[in-house]
Parts: structure tokens; sequence; C-alpha cells
């Protein structure tokens, strides 16, 4: 078997492993809150014997264990359980949400993943002179600003002064692809601007560790220009770092964006998250962990096949 | 009308020092040096580290490395001053006009890229050769410097050829654009002596075939001498001698010269071996944690007290993994080791501390082998305080004793690693190994990072110890030239056999076996020549065959 496949197939089958554990504690973390769906169904007046009755009803007073496979099997074949609060199959409200999120994310990253990479660059090709200089201080600045408060900058500013944009982010099917974007431009800006100065210093140090290279030298010595020099010999032998870096982000966009989505009203899984955890939803708390928890997983692993495929000793083995 | 193509006049560069504890500044390492070279001949720039010869053939292409800089002087290449010319046009003489072979190719190759895309590269980018016309001109020269299937290696990367195949493939990266001028800079100093005999007559016969001039920059005078037509002697940065390589071989003129073209000159009278062995190594056969063969095949050897047992083999021939089971660090899967008339335990937690004291292991990095932030006392006194319980006034006369020993005196007591050149950092583990009073001590390549002055005296303080504490020595290396001057007896090591071992007058006298032939034979020696003769010999043979 060719190693790399050996290797994917490794990773994938241990992707699938830790996801399994992530489930289990999930579970097991909503089982040790004090109190149950029956007891929030409930609320704090019922008695004992309706509590009783409704357990009885809901298969709560069996073993967790059994319940847990009963949810895992479930969840293997897409149903995700019921909502407590307003009785809808979690996985049909789930869907268009996190479609919503999925595609703020995308666009967050399409614009801000080659723009990091693009200022890294930058920021490597006139080290320690102003350019560098300004870049860094601008993404740190931004970095280090909460995100709501650039969010309502933002609003206040670009939406409400200037008319650019809508304030509310508020998406839906009948809306064509422009009207999205146009009422999602806000909130990308504002993520783009909080991932923008991790991924760009990753890619200036891992690029930097690379320009010291005895190959970097060489390519100098061969009269290429500074910026083929960064691109073509030092940027594919730092790929490594910058996908594990880039994959951090684009989980933090998707797993992270609760703030903003609550800023900008959108309705998201961040939101929807939000409103069920106030409500003591288990089940749908249950499900948007185990969904988030998967993409997670799922992103890193895609950075660690990445790495492995970047790696020339792998992929072509002697 | 001249025919120079390269044109120094007083070359000054500078670099940016940063000692420890002192503020940065400016010094200059080489200090106004003129030469000239005509179209098609090589020059040899010959000296130790820290001479300036590798600065002094970057800045023939404008390129200083780090933080050096070139300050004064003129540089002319083709006729203009590359000091005073554009950046643009800089960039033109790099990978046009003049090319580089560094030491490492395998450092110099990028990894992520096929080795052809790195070879045509700077003669596409120069607009020299259309890739198609690159490719096929850079197949010729593959074939031309004798690699194996020419037609494909490019399609390999780096990482999927020998270190010798892809120092081949460097030169050809280098003769790809058609170059005025190369600059080599020790192409063949990583390579085992086998190999570089090779590569040596290829880059030779390739300089040759193309006419392109060269500076061939070493510190290995026997190796210029094979293929310069001029050689220039350096020396912290100063010109000790310049002329045509005759004279500077045949009749040197300075002592600096005189001493380099007399290095490893120590005579060593081999002594008889004794009664009873102080070590001896019974069919020691080993192999590493998760690899399928043995690296160690049934290794019988001794070392007699007093004596040194010299084990020479080229890399992987096993020679650093014996010392490593003889230390305990790898235990051997089959053989036994009797060390002073007790058998060892094989593995490092089954010995005494008594064990431990009287086998010592010196290193070559002797940098990594210290502790950057202990003094030098500190270090030699550790093993006092060890092994001998000594303190205060008591541990300060025996460490001032042992840096007496070692050459260096009480002034060196509380230095620090970093303020010590090489060879006295060298020196320092030597008195640390000795301070331990041991029987035997492991030297594993211990001058081969060091000069070849450097390293003479460091074999010649080691031969006086031996005098002086009786201790023996069981020496590792690659080279031959140390093996005859220290040893008593010899092992020659090869794919982890021992395959010639005896008193060092046999082991060095004729019939030899095949491998060890090939192995001395390869040898540089100072004389002009040498490089064609042995070819030569070696192509007779192989036909006479």
């Amino acid at each position: 078997m060719h190693p790399i496949l050996k290797l994917v197939s490794q990773r994938l089958a241990l992707g699938l492993l830790l996801l399994l554990g992530a489930s289990a504690l999930i579970f097991g973390m909503t089982e040790a809150l004090p109190g149950d769906a029956a007891q929030a169904v409930l609320g704090q007046s019922a008695t004992p014997e309706a509590l009783e009755n409704l357990r009885e009803e809901m298969g709560l007073n069996r073993p967790a264990l059994t319940r847990y496979f009963e949810w895992l099997g479930g969840l293997v074949q897409g149903d995700l359980g019921q909502s407590l609060t307003n009785k809808l199959d979690i996985a049909e409200s789930v869907g268009g949400r996190l479609s919503n999120t999925l595609f703020l994310a995308f666009w967050a990253a399409v614009i801000s993943v080659p723009l990091a990479i693009f200022l890294g660059l930058l920021a490597v090709r006139y080290r320690n002179r102003w350019p560098d200089k300004l870049i860094s201080a601008v993404t740190l600045t931004t970095i280090s600003i909460p995100e709501f408060l650039i969010g309502y900058v933002l609003v206040y500013f670009v939406a409400v002064k200037l008319g650019m944009f809508s304030p509310l982010a508020m998406i839906n099917d009948s809306m064509t692809l422009g009207q999205k974007l146009n009422s999602i431009a806000l909130p990308v800006i504002v993520l783009t601007l909080v991932v923008l100065a991790h991924m760009m210093r990753m890619t200036r140090a891992a690029i930097l560790n690379v320009m010291q290279s005895a190959y970097v030298e060489t390519a100098e010595l061969k009269g290429l220009t500074n910026f083929k020099i960064i691109y073509r010999h030092a940027l594919p032998n730092a790929v490594a770092p910058i996908v594990n870096v880039v994959m951090l982000n684009l989980a933090y966009l998707v797993v992270g964006v609760v703030v903003v989505e609550v800023v900008f009203v959108y309705p998201g899984m961040g939101q929807y998250l939000v409103d069920h955890v106030t409500k003591r939803d288990v089940p749908v708390v249950l499900a948007c962990g185990v969904i988030f928890a998967a993409i997670y997983i799922g992103l890193n692993m895609v950075a660690d096949i990445v790495a492995i495929l970047a790696n020339p000793r792998l992929r072509h083995p002697k | 009308m001249s025919d120079t193509l390269l044109k120094v006049r007083d070359l000054k560069i500078g670099a940016t020092v940063y000692p420890p504890g002192e503020k940065p500044h400016d010094i200059e390492i080489v200090h106004g040096v003129n030469f000239d070279l005509e179209r098609g001949k090589v020059l040899g720039l010959i000296g130790e580290s820290g001479a300036g010869k590798s600065t002094i053939g970057l800045a023939s292409m404008a390129y200083g490395r780090g933080g050096v800089q070139i300050t004064g002087g003129e540089v002319w290449v083709n006729g203009r001053d590359i000091l005073k010319t554009s950046y643009g046009d800089i960039r033109k003489l790099r990978g046009g006009e003049v090319t580089y072979v560094s030491q490492s190719a395998a450092a110099s190759f990028n990894p992520a890229k096929k080795i052809m895309d790195q070879v045509v590269e700077a003669a596409v980018e120069q607009k020299k050769f259309s890739r198609k016309e690159a490719e096929k001109r850079a197949r010729e020269l593959f074939a031309k410097l004798g690699l194996p299937d020419p037609d494909n290696i490019g399609e390999r990367y780096p990482h999927q050829v020998s270190g010798g195949q892809l120092q081949r493939c460097m030169t050809a990266l280098a003769l790809c654009p058609e170059p005025d001028l190369v600059v080599f800079d020790e192409p063949t100093t990583a390579l085992d002596v086998t190999t570089q005999i090779d590569v040596l007559m290829a880059i030779k016969e390739a300089i040759a075939d193309t006419g392109v001039a060269a500076l061939y920059i070493t510190h290995d005078l026997a190796v210029v001498a094979q293929v310069s037509d001029d050689i220039m002697v350096l020396r912290m940065g100063n010109t000790v001698e310049y002329g045509n390589t005759d004279q500077i071989i045949n009749n040197p003129q300075e002592e600096y010269t005189k001493a380099l073209v007399s290095v490893r000159s120590i005579e060593h009278e081999e002594k008889q071996p004794t009664p009873e062995p102080v070590l001896s190594v019974d069919g020691i056969t080993a192999r590493y944690k998760g690899l399928n063969f043995d690296v160690l095949h049934n290794v019988n050897v001794e070392l007699h007290p007093g004596q040194t047992l010299a084990v020479v083999g080229e890399s992987g021939s096993g020679k650093s993994t014996l010392a490593r089971v003889i230390t305990g660090l790898l235990p051997p899967r089959d053989g036994e080791i009797t060390f002073a008339g007790r058998k060892l335990s094989s593995d490092l937690k089954g010995r005494t501390r008594e064990d431990l004291r009287e086998l010592q292991m010196i290193y070559q990095m002797a940098d990594v082998a210290m502790n950057p932030r202990q003094t030098v006392g500190t270090i030699i006194g550790r093993p006092l305080e060890f092994y001998f319980n000594m303190r205060g006034a008591e541990k300060r006369k025996r460490i001032v004793e042992l840096l007496d020993e070692i050459e260096l005196g009480e002034k060196f007591i509380d230095r620090y690693p970093a303020e010590l050149s090489g060879g006295q950092k060298q020196r320092v583990c030597i008195a640390r190994s000795l301070a331990a009073k041991p029987k035997m001590i492991i030297c594993d390549e211990v001058t081969s990072a060091l000069d070849p002055l450097v390293a003479d005296g460091i074999l010649k303080l080691l031969l006086d110890l031996q005098k002086i504490e009786d201790v023996a020595y069981l020496f590792i290396t690659h080279d031959l030239a140390t093996v005859r001057a220290i040893s008593d007896s010899i092992a020659v090591m090869y794919q982890g056999r021992v395959v010639r071992y005896g008193p060092k007058s046999q082991v060095l006298s004729p019939p030899f076996d095949d491998y060890t032939d090939l192995l001395l034979s390869s040898v540089p020696e100072m004389h002009l020549g040498w490089l064609e003769e042995v070819v030569a010999h070696r192509k007779m043979e192989s036909a006479g065959n």
C-alpha cells in the first residue's frame, strides 16, 4: 500500500474515533448537568409524580448508556431528535441554519484566507520595513478589539452613516446571490478582521523560517526576484504550518461566530444555539455540539492530510 | 586584449558580530584581496574556516551571506564593476554569468520541487534558453557528469537520489545556463572519500569540456591541487600566498603554506599488543529498534591498554553504532563486551559507576557536547565532583592541572564555551573525559569538524596524553590520514562488518582486499596529477577484469 494512502486512512480512522469520543463527552456532560429534559419541560414547580411520569414517557429512566447508544444510532441515520420547546425535528430546523452559517463562513474564508496569505507574503518581502510593520500593527489591532465592538462600529459608520450595506444580516431563500452577499457584507468584514492576524502572522513566521534555508540562498543566487523566491521556493515548504492555522481559523468561522451572528441578527447556528441554551433545550444543544465537533475535527483532519500530502518524502517515496 | 573574466581589487568585506555580553559591532573579515581569473581557468581559494574564502567566492556574485557586507574594493566581471551596477543587473549576473555550487547539495536543493525544475530554473529565468532547450542541455549535463539514467533522473525529487548524485546535479544546475564562471564552494567536502573522487573527476571534466572558468573553494589542499591552475592561500581574510598550483604545492614560500602542505606529518610508532586487552568486543550483532536488518554483523575487535584502535569506514558503515554498543546506549542482539577484565552489562542501566568512569567518550561536535551556560571550570570540574567527590581548592587545583595538560592554562577556567575556538572547545572536552581518569576513551570523529592544522594539534595532544595517562583510545574516523597518524591497530568497517583488522603496519600494507584498496587509493594525495593517475589506474583494472 502506498504510504500516503496508509497515513491518510489512519488519519480518517482517527478522526472518526475522535468524533465518537467527542459525542460521548458531549452526552456525558449534558447528563451531568443538574435537572433533565423532564424538569426543563415541566419547570421548577412540577410535582415529583408529574416528573416521574414524564420521565417514564420520555424514556429518561433507562440507563444513560442505553440512551446514549439510542441517540448515537439516531445520529448516524441523520436523526438528531426532537426539540423540547417547539417539538420540531432538530435535523430540519438545523439544516437551514447550518447552511446559513456555512454560507457566511465560506465567504469570510474566501476573502480572509487569500488576503492573509498575501499579506503574510508581503510582510516577508518587506520584512522589518514599514509595510511589514504596518500589516502587523493593523492586523494585531483588529484581532485585539472584541468582535462585537467592531461589529457595532461598522454598523454605525458604514451602514447607518454611509448607508452602505444592511445593518441587519437577514437572508432568506428568495434572495438572489447578490442580495445575499450585500446582506452579509458587514459580518463577513468583521469575521475577516478577526481571523486575519492569526493566519497572516503564521504565514509570515512559517515562510521566514523557510527563508533561512540553503535552498532559498540557491534561489537568490539564481537571480530570481524576491517575490518568485518567496512563492516558488519558500511557500511550498511552509504549507503544512500555514494550512494548520488556516483550518483552525475556518473552524472558528463556523463555530465561533455566535457573537457576530447575534450582533447582526443573522439566522445561523450560533443564534439557534444561544436561543435554545437559554431555554435549556438539551437535545438541541446536544445536536449543535456534535455538529460543531464534527466540523472542528473534520477541518483539522483536512489540515493533517494536506500536511501529509505537502511532504514530498511521503508523496514520492524512494 | 587580455582575456580577464574576473578581476578583484582590494576587496574588503565586513560583518556585524554579536558577541555574548557585548554590544553588536562591525568587524572586517576580508582585508583587501586582489586576484585575476582568465576565461576557462580555475583558481583555487584555500584556507581554514574563517579565512574568508567562501565570502570572497560569494562576493563575485555581489552576494553577502547573513549579515555579511562588501565594504570596499572592486569586483569586475565581464568588464563591469558589479559592486557599482544596478540590482537588476546583479540579478542577471547571478544564475546567468556566475553560478554557484554549494557544499551541501542536500540542503541547497528545494525538497518540494523536482530536480529538473530546479536545474533549468536559472537558465529559463535568465532567458538564456527556452524551457525545452534547457531541459535538453540538462540531460546532456547529467550524462556528462556520469549520473545514472540521465534522461529521467530530473523527474525525481532531491530525497530520491544519493548525496554524491545530488552534488553532481548541483554541478549540472550551475553549468546549465552556460555561465562564464562557476563558484564551487567545498563541493566534495560532505562526501565520502570514495564518492568524492568520482564527483571530483566529473567536475574536472565538466569544467574542461564546457570551458567555463571556476573559483574552487576548499580547505583541502590535496583536492584543490587536482583541479586548479592557480591557488590563492588565505588566512583570516588576508592573502598569504598566490601563485600557480605547481609552485604552491612543490615550492611554497610562506611558512603557513608550508605548514598546510606538510600537514598530516605526525609520525607514530606502532606499539606491540599486550597479553591482556582492556576492551574486547566479541561477536557483536546489533540492530536499531524498528529496523528489520542488522547494522552490525558479528564484530570482533580488541583494544590494548595505552594503545589506539582506529575504526575506519564511510558513512553508514556502522562505526558509530559500534561506539553506541560499547557505551551501552544500544544493547546488542548478540555477543558480549569485556572491559578491564570484567564482562560489561549490555544495557547502560546495568553498569556500575566504575564502569562509567573508566569508559569515557569525546564527540565530533564539541559545541553541542558542552552546556553553553557553564564555564570551562564547571564543565571540567563536574566529573571530579561526581566520581572523586573533590571540592573547593583540591578540585580547582586538579582543574588547573588538566587545563595545563591540554595546553590551555588557568586563564581559561572562567571562560564560557562561546568564547573558545573550535579546537579549544575540543580540548576542553578532552580534559573533561580525562578528569574521570578513564582506562579508555571513545573518540568519535573528534577531528572531523576541525581545520587540518587544528586537527593536527588535537591529534598530537591525544598522543601525548596517551603517554602520560596511559589511556587507550577507540578512535572512530572516516579519515585515513588520521588513522595513519595515531593508530596502533586498525579495523576497517564496511556495511556493518569488519572487513580488515590487525596491527597498523599489516592493515596498511598490500595485499589489500577490494574495499580497503578502494578506500586507500581514494584519499587525495598532495601531488599534481594524482586524480588522473587514480582514475586511469581504476579504468585499467576494470578493463583487466
